[in-house]
């Protein structure tokens, strides 16, 4: 049976549906627009090769902020996930019902704080105890530390989901059949969970490609390709921002054309984590 | 913000195209327009927000572009001003200037560094990487970490002028954005060294930040030194017309020079021209 407020209701959602697809159509279409004056063969060339960034000096090579972008995210990566995949487990499986309200509240909170705090935490807590062993301390590992402590949330937060998710049947039978916590999280509960916690992971990969305060703050902003956790580096993210209010013409949409490169990268990877949350589990 | 675009055609695109006519029609009456200096913009800016409120129908367009924009345009008439940050060169003298605001760009170490100041060698040398522990300057055992600032920027503009270096010559071990980055930077890192606009260092010095501005060639850092002409690394923010200026645009002149702006001045962190 269909009520009238029901199609009406069907037509509005549509709408709002369809105009937030436009407006991610708009800002793709705006990105190519702006940085369509660079996107050449020999643009890309140079943003390739071209040894530094000295857009006024028209030298345009971004690659050694694109390295330090995705080593500063794959770090971040390896130190979030096992936190959070081991606060997700502890949440879901082992703590008493108060512990766990608290954990979950606790997380949605660092969830909610605004990057900015993060990168004003970094800058006057994690980068002086650094400063302290390797001076100025503004480095690859301090944007990494920070970047973590930012996603770890997401990650905890969608892993435990999926575990809550995993049939009680079967962690009974595994009880059942005598297991120890250890195999029963190991050999049930992480794998029929996997498709959820790879979603959390590559969200999370998402979100530290795309952050840009708290890495400003923290990380040096020198363009150089990393060699050691104490260099600073440039993120493009970071770039975009430092630069953008002051920068013309081709320096204008080099800029424009590193920030539609993340936004496919960051589309590409949503996607992935789409796919992986309805492909990958055991326990749909 | 959009270089390109000035605030009205922003406004008017928002408006919608009625909006947008009825303002055309009072433009063609009493409309100025601004062009030039991205330093210079962000100030004209905010007094031509303050301007058009006390003359009601007049509309204020300014546009960024950089400082040859400005020449260029207060030339060929495209507009009445042109906003240049230097001083006008000898071949420009077609051109009048007016000066509103004095830009000073300061050197500052971190408080408990004891170094007083830097020859214009050793600043060259320890921006260029060749100096590389404040040992080498007269200082203690502490390795240098040179705080620059990101390209396009004017302070790093003026700085590299003035020690004739170029951008690409620099080694910073910490790049930031605004004057503010800057001086948290140097102020959390006691071997920091980085140049920022007068009038913000000595405001947070002054308001406890653990950082000190150095003397440059004997003149101390301060803004009064800035507004008196005497200390090196500053420079001068013109509105520059050519021949006789239309009756608004020399009251839009006076009152960005009058004493009713220095706020907006001071908010920007440039020096007025306020007699000591």
């Amino acid at each position: 049976m269909r009520h009238d407020s029901d199609v009406l209701a069907k037509q509005l959602l549509g709408v709002f549906a369809a105009a937030t697809a436009l407006l991610l159509a708009l800002v793709l279409g705006f990105l190519i627009r702006e940085s369509v004056s660079v996107i050449s063969v020999a643009h890309v060339w140079h943003f390739l090769t071209d040894d530094g960034w000295y857009p006024l000096e028209r030298r345009f090579g971004l690659l050694p902020m694109a390295w330090a972008t995705l080593v500063v995210s794959l770090g971040a990566l390896l130190v979030a996930a096992p936190l959070a995949l081991a606060l997700a487990a502890y949440e879901t499986f082992l703590a008493s019902p108060v512990v766990a309200s608290i954990l979950r509240l606790g997380m949605g909170l660092l969830a909610g704080i605004p990057s900015v705090v993060y990168g004003l935490w970094g800058l006057t807590v994690v980068v002086p105890l650094i400063a302290g062993w390797q001076a100025p301390g503004t480095s690859l590992l301090a944007a990494i530390l920070v970047l973590a402590l930012m996603i770890v949330p997401t990650i905890a937060i969608t892993s435990s989901a999926a575990l809550a998710r995993v049939p009680l049947p079967w962690l009974q039978g595994a009880a059942a059949l005598g297991m120890s916590h250890r195999t029963l999280l190991l050999g049930i509960a992480f794998p029929a969970a996997r498709g959820g916690i790879v979603a959390g992971i590559v969200l999370a990969a998402a979100r530290a490609l795309g952050e840009t305060m708290a890495v400003l703050m923290v990380a040096g902003n020198v363009v150089q390709t990393p060699s050691s956790l104490f260099d600073s580096v440039r993120v493009l993210t970071a770039n975009i921002a430092l630069e953008m209010a002051y920068a013309e013409g081709d320096h204008r949409a080099a800029l424009f054309a590193s920030g539609l490169a993340l936004a496919l990268l960051v589309l590409a990877l949503t996607a992935l984590a789409h796919r992986a949350q309805r492909g990958g589990s055991y326990a749909a | 913000m959009h270089p390109q675009f000035g605030r009205r055609q922003l406004l008017v695109a928002a408006l919608g195209i009625g909006a947008g006519a009825r303002s055309t029609l009072t433009w063609s009456a009493e409309r100025l327009t601004l062009t030039g200096s991205s330093t210079v913009a962000p100030l004209a800016l905010e007094i031509a927000k303050r301007f058009e409120k006390l003359h009601p129908g007049v509309r204020v367009d300014v546009q960024s572009g950089g400082s040859s924009r400005g020449i260029a345009d207060a030339r060929s008439g495209i507009a009445q001003i042109g906003m240049v940050s230097r001083e006008l060169k000898p071949d420009e003298a077609d051109l009048t200037s007016s000066v509103i605001a004095i830009d000073g760009v300061s050197l500052i170490v971190h408080r408990s560094n004891p170094v007083a100041t830097l020859s214009d060698d050793q600043v060259t040398a320890i921006f260029t990487g060749k100096v590389r522990n404040w040992r080498d300057v007269g200082g203690p055992d502490r390795v240098i970490s040179v705080v620059s600032k990101a390209e396009g920027r004017s302070t790093l503009e003026l700085f590299t002028a003035h020690y004739k270096l170029r951008n690409s010559d620099i080694r910073a071990q910490v790049v930031i954005g605004d004057n503010q980055q800057g001086i948290k930077t140097v102020g959390a890192n006691p071997g920091g060294v980085g140049y920022v606009s007068i009038g913000t260092a000595a405001f947070e010095a002054g308001q406890g930040t653990p950082i000190r501005l150095l003397n440059m060639g004997g003149v101390p850092a301060s803004v009064a030194e800035v507004r008196k002409g005497r200390f090196p690394l500053s420079r001068p923010l013109n509105l520059v017309v050519r021949g006789e200026p239309s009756q608004l645009t020399k009251s839009f002149i006076a009152f960005a020079q009058s004493s009713a702006v220095y706020d907006l001045v001071e908010a920007q962190f440039f020096v007025t021209l306020a007699p000591a």
